[in-house]
């Protein structure tokens, strides 16, 4: 059964219709990047996807639970909704870490929080708050942060903060993770730093959705490519099948401004 | 020196002016603004004007139609002129605070609230753990600002006759008497003094982060 199925997803903003009906299925532990020129909708579907915008038509499956269905009318509960969420981790082009706490903290809060709602909470506070923050420290060191947890994000380089906020989204142990465009705003040097945790990621079997603008490294590191193109996807495959042999003239012109 | 403890008896107005409009105009301030953030449009609209009015007119006009206006209007004076200022003031200031709140609100970028969106934090949570401490550090100075010209406004409700310090002073000066009136100053001096290095302290204490 695929992990995550989106089916026919649309979304419009007023008369502007960005998606135009987006299918594909992923299973565990596969890697998609998804290229495509600026304004083709890659971010929305990520938003859509991830509940930050809801889609006009379509539906996701999640191991073959439905979690979005936009011809479903009823009224699904707000934590409901944050209980189908949590299936996704989202990493931004922009970070957004919190300013106002350290490494650590970015990467605890969430976790802890969320800790709140289980039953044995009260009697075992302290054993769950020791075990979040032990995870957050695994995972701060994993990504090369060791001596910087306690550092405020505005301490700590472009790159640095994008590992937090990986390592953030990994706190929650999403089922898929996606990341818009998490280079964009490194330059290409701090770009490798992310690339290596992205790599290092993939070698764990994360599942794990990319959009990126790093063709290369969508070649190296993804098992599967999507092109999207005008709220549309234009290929779904291998990156040998995509990249070397596009069948879309929209395709290889992409690729050859891209090279 | 009895010239000095009625200064003081004035001063006591002024005080408790400050501190009573503080404690209702904070709050107060807080729910206009959320009714002028509303997604609700008439409400939205309703507090808008009513910004704009408060914001548009003296509050030494304010002051008169506060004491005047219930009476003739509706036929229920105010109870004392002292009432009459609290009002006046707190609806005032709560205009001018609505406004801070709302600058503070709406300068914190969307990526945050959607960052904690994903991480599966309820609304609730987004605003008291992410958002409210990023805004009280951006209000920090501007409400400064506007804690220490209300320190001085005070001295307004001496136009609807309450007797706080400048009006004590002026029953010297026509006496002739001066320097009463003249020290008044003093008393807003020391007490802006203070505001100020609390206030300094506040930022200073919040400022541990840049963005
Ligand atoms: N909230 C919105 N309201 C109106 N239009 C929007 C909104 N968000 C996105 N769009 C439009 O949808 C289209 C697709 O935008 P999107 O951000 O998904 O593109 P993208 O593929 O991520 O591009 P880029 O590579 O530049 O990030 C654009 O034309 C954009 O103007
Ligand atoms: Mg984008």
């Amino acid at each position: 059964m695929p992990i995550l199925e989106v089916k026919d997803l649309h979304k419009s903003f007023g008369k502007t219709e960005v998606l135009k009906g987006i299918n594909f299925k992923m299973e565990k532990g596969e890697i998609i990047a998804v290229l495509g020129s600026s304004g083709s909708g890659k971010t929305t579907l990520l938003r859509c996807i991830n509940f930050l915008e809801t889609a006009t038509e379509g539906s996701i499956y999640v191991d073959g639970e439905c979690i979005f269905d936009a011809a479903d009318k009823t009224k699904i509960s707000a934590s409901e909704i944050r209980r189908r969420q949590l299936n996704f981790g989202l990493v931004f082009q922009s970070f957004n870490l919190f300013p106002q706490y350290t490494a650590l903290e970015n990467v605890m809060l969430a976790p802890k929080l969320l800790a709140k709602e289980r039953a044995d909470f009260s009697q075992n506070k302290k054993k769950i708050y020791d075990e979040i923050e032990c995870n957050a420290r695994n995972l701060l060191t994993r990504v090369g942060l060791g001596d910087k947890m306690g550092n405020y994000p505005c301490e700590l380089s472009g790159g640095q903060q994008q590992r937090v906020s990986i390592s953030r989204a990994l706190a929650l142990e999403p089922k898929v993770l996606f990341f818009d465009e998490p280079t964009s705003a490194l330059d290409p040097e701090l770009t490798n730093e992310i690339l290596k945790v992205i790599k290092d990621l993939a070698q764990k079997n994360m599942t794990m959705i990319i959009v990126t603008h790093e063709i290369e490294f969508a070649k190296n590191v993804a098992d599967r490519i999507i092109f999207m193109n005008e709220g549309v996807v234009l290929e779904d495959g291998t990156p040998h099948d995509v990249i070397e042999n596009p069948k879309n003239k929209r395709t290889q012109e992409f690729l050859a401004k891209m090279l | 020196m009895d010239k000095w403890l009625s200064l003081l008896d004035g001063f006591q107005y002024n005080l408790v002016l400050f501190f009573g409009t503080i404690a209702a105009a904070v709050p107060l301030g807080l729910l206009i603004c959320f009714c002028s953030m509303s997604k609700f449009k008439p409400l939205s609209y309703l507090s808008k004007v009513f910004v704009w009015i408060i914001r548009g007119t003296p509050l030494m006009l304010q002051l008169f139609v506060v004491l005047y206006v219930p009476g003739l209007v509706f036929n229920m004076p105010m109870k004392s002129r002292l009432t009459a200022s609290f009002v006046a003031f707190i609806i005032n200031y709560a205009a001018y605070f609505s406004e801070i709140y709302r600058g503070g609100i709406e300068s914190i970028p969307k990526g945050q609230y959607e960052a904690g969106q994903v991480l599966g934090l309820t609304k609730t949570q987004v605003f008291m753990k992410i958002v409210l401490f990023q805004v009280i550090r951006r209000i920090v100075p501007p409400m400064g600002n506007e804690i220490i010209t209300l320190v001085k406004d005070t001295s307004l409700a001496r136009i609807i006759g309450v007797a706080e310090i400048i009006m004590s002073a002026e029953r010297f000066s026509k006496a002739g008497v001066i320097w009463p009136l003249f020290s008044t100053g003093l008393f807003f001096l020391a007490m802006c003094g203070v505001l100020t290095l609390i206030f300094g302290a506040l930022e200073k204490k919040m400022n541990y982060y840049k963005n």
